[in-house]
């Protein structure tokens, strides 16, 4: 039986404190930071909701990693095509997608499996986005096959030229498969470096089990140092911490055309999906109520702004979901599209 | 006249000048060794990779999402099995993106026996890989059909699996690949001497490619009758379709008529042209070396079952020829010719067919 979710903002009893708190980004690049992480949460709290009202199978997602992806998200250079960025995403990427200007009914729809689903037409779990027209490759349920197909877009790109890179996010348990050594391998070979930005969000935890019962290693990014990579571990719950390693590593990987190996640390605050019940978990720290104290502290937003920053998206999107269920669900005489690039209908 | 794996060579050769591959490359492909049967020597595009099969299909796979047209070789087919996953990954990209995204790639990889290649380098990959959805799969049986369905593979804009026979790589074919030099020893001396790498150092070696080599196409998904018959279809592709001729000749001369189809394309597969024949000869074997139980073959023998007018004219059972049961192939000779279909098996299977009565 699924359990009721409360409605209205989720509170966290972990937050870091903020004592005299100083920023060094800008003020208004802090508030549209701040906007997109509420605007990203807000977004899973309703796929969660949609997914215990039944309105779809299954909820995978990003809730405690927004304080790294949206300020990746806000580096990324965004578009089609060897010139901008290949991204290699796991299924905890929605904030990157949101800064990117994604409609959260899109999601929603993904989420119901409905016929508009635009990232995989009703096939594919939440979260599993793609979309070509911003080099966001499909994303699969595999957590780490990301790190293999990785390398071919480096390729391309080291070849081409210019500053387009490939990024490339995964989680600390998927480090465990072989492809997160091969992305290690092949994008250190002396002579053909690739111009990668190796990503692991670590929140210690691979479904049930915790790191700490399986990795030897202290830090994920250590082993980056055995191939000569250059790397760093942040603390993925700050904003600013994360904002500029991002900026250092990119700028490190666009102009250098080498790899750069960053080890987020990150929270999991619904736990790691609908199938461990998707509550909310109040023992791992909430990045966004950590940023919303020290926004609030530093004088930037006051308690009262946040709060109607996040009831505005509340309604925004419990209004979209309410149209997405609506909306029909794909034609099974469609199972057959797309096996070949163009093709429709069943071909033999 | 060249061989079968002269002729690959000379499609990708083609396919860097003229079809936008970018990249070739896997264990050993690039120089000084060209591959471990010399299918890339000489060529601009090929490059080694760390031995890590995972890593190239993942790059290739990567590429071709960027654009970029690659041919990635697993060396043998034994190995490409940690790929999976991967295989079926790249085999649902368009599909699982609704269409969005489409993946240009083409992977080769020799398979089968031949060679006495032992345990881990006998292994076929037919049954594994016509389970993947998502891929055009072709195996050729003689240098020109190896020459038009690599041009095909690289024209295409899906992943293609190229399936390249070992036991058939040094086989000179019967008809000429156009542009390649006279077909005459002379020119078979001439070839060898242009586009294969001398032994020794090579380091200051570069092939002379034939100039008029052109894009000679098999067209993917188009099968090809060898020998007309009258009494049994016998439908095969690689290494067991020329012994598939060879008893057809054979027993012609004991007055038996037996049709040959060379299938080429593994998927999707001209099941127009099989049907037909077996509509015509109301008999058929099907003949490959993979490992009989959830065999291709298989899948081919319920789709002629349930075809309802194919299944009320046939006057024998349909029968599946294929590899034995068994975890590899041995070395020894008696084993490994127990272990895959012979000429002799074939004809024995033939005659059978053809002397049941409905």
């Amino acid at each position: 039986m699924k359990a009721p979710l409360k409605e209205g903002p989720q509170t966290s009893v972990a937050r870091a404190k903020s004592p005299g708190v100083k920023f060094q980004l800008e003020p208004k690049l802090l508030t549209q930071i701040h906007d997109n992480m509420v605007k990203a949460r807000v977004l899973e709290e309703r796929l969660i909701r949609m997914y215990k009202q039944s309105d779809g199978y299954f909820w995978i997602g990003a809730p405690g990693e927004e304080s790294f992806s949206v300020p990746l998200a806000f580096q990324v250079k965004k578009g089609q095509g060897l010139d901008y960025d290949y991204l290699h995403l796991h299924y905890r990427s929605s904030p990157i997608m949101t800064v990117f200007g994604m409609d959260p009914m899109d999601a929603m729809r993904q989420m119901k499996n409905t016929a508009l689903d635009p990232f995989s037409g009703g096939r594919n779990f939440s979260n599993h986005f793609s979309k070509r027209e911003w080099n966001v490759v499909p994303v699969s349920s595999t957590i780490e096959t990301q790190y293999a197909t990785s390398i071919g877009t480096a390729i391309a790109q080291r070849r081409h030229g210019g500053t387009g890179i490939t990024i490339v996010n995964g989680g600390d348990a998927g480090t465990a498969e072989g492809d997160f050594a091969s992305c290690l391998v092949w994008s250190s070979r002396p002579g053909s470096e690739l111009p990668i930005l190796i990503i692991v969000t670590n929140n210690q935890w691979g479904i049930s089990t915790s790191s700490s019962t399986q990795h030897g290693d202290k830090k994920i990014s250590d082993r980056g140092k055995a191939f000569g990579i250059r790397t760093q571990t942040i603390r993925g719950h700050d904003v600013e911490e994360s904002y500029f390693a991002i900026k250092e590593a990119m700028e490190y990987v666009r102009k250098e055309r080498k790899p750069f190996l960053i080890e987020a640390s990150v929270s999991r605050l619904y736990g790691h999906s609908s199938a461990t019940g998707c509550n909310f978990v109040t023992e791992e720290e909430d990045c966004l109520a950590t940023f919303e104290s020290k926004l609030e502290a530093a004088g930037i937003l006051t308690r009262a702004e946040m709060d109607e920053i996040r009831e505005k998206y509340n309604a925004q999107m419990l209004e979209m979901s309410q149209r997405v269920k609506q909306e029909p669900l794909p034609d099974p005489s469609t199972i057959y599209d797309h096996v070949y690039y163009g093709q429709k209908g069943r071909y033999w | 006249m060249a061989t079968l794996v002269q002729a690959i060579r000379m499609a990708l050769h083609y396919g860097e000048t003229h079809l936008g591959v970018q990249d070739i490359f896997g264990e050993d492909v690039g120089p000084p060794l060209g591959g471990v049967f010399t299918a890339t020597q000489g060529l601009k595009k090929s490059w080694n990779s760390p031995l890590d099969e995972r890593g190239i299909i993942g790059a290739a796979i990567g590429l071709g999402l960027a654009g970029s047209r690659c041919v990635a070789e697993i060396q043998f087919c034994d190995y490409i099995y940690n790929t999976i996953d991967l295989l079926k990954l790249a085999g649902m990209q368009s599909w699982s993106s609704n269409g969005d995204w489409h993946l240009p790639m083409t992977v080769m990889t020799p398979v089968g026996s031949g060679i006495r290649g032992s345990i881990y380098h006998s292994h076929s990959f037919d049954a594994a890989m016509t389970h993947i959805p998502g891929w055009k799969i072709v195996m050729p049986s003689n240098p020109l059909d190896a020459y038009g369905l690599m041009i095909a593979c690289l024209k295409d804009p899906n992943p293609t699996m190229y399936l390249k026979p070992k036991a058939l790589m040094r086989v000179r074919g019967q008809e000429p690949i156009p542009g390649e030099p006279p077909l005459t020893s002379e020119g078979d001396k001439m070839l060898k001497e242009m586009i294969d790498a001398p032994l020794g150092d090579r380091s200051k070696w570069s092939a002379r490619w034939p100039k008029d080599l052109t894009d000679y196409t098999v067209e993917l998904g188009q099968g090809k009758v060898v020998r007309e018959g009258e009494q049994v279809t016998v439908v095969s592709y690689g290494r067991t379709l020329p012994l598939c001729a060879q008893a057809s000749d054979r027993l012609k001369e004991e007055g038996i008529s037996v049709e040959v189809i060379d299938m080429r394309t593994l998927w999707p597969y001209d099941w127009n042209l099989i049907s037909q024949s077996i509509r015509k000869t109301q008999r058929v074997l099907y003949v490959n070396e993979d490992t009989e139980v959830t065999n291709f073959g298989e899948h081919l023998i319920r789709r002629t079952v349930e075809d309802e007018e194919l299944y009320y004219l046939l006057q024998a059972r349909p029968r599946l020829l294929a590899g034995a049961f068994v975890p590899g192939v041995g070395l020894a000779d008696p084993l490994e010719a127990a272990s895959v279909p012979q000429l002799d098996s074939i004809v024995v299977a033939l005659r059978g067919i053809v002397s049941e009565r409905a």
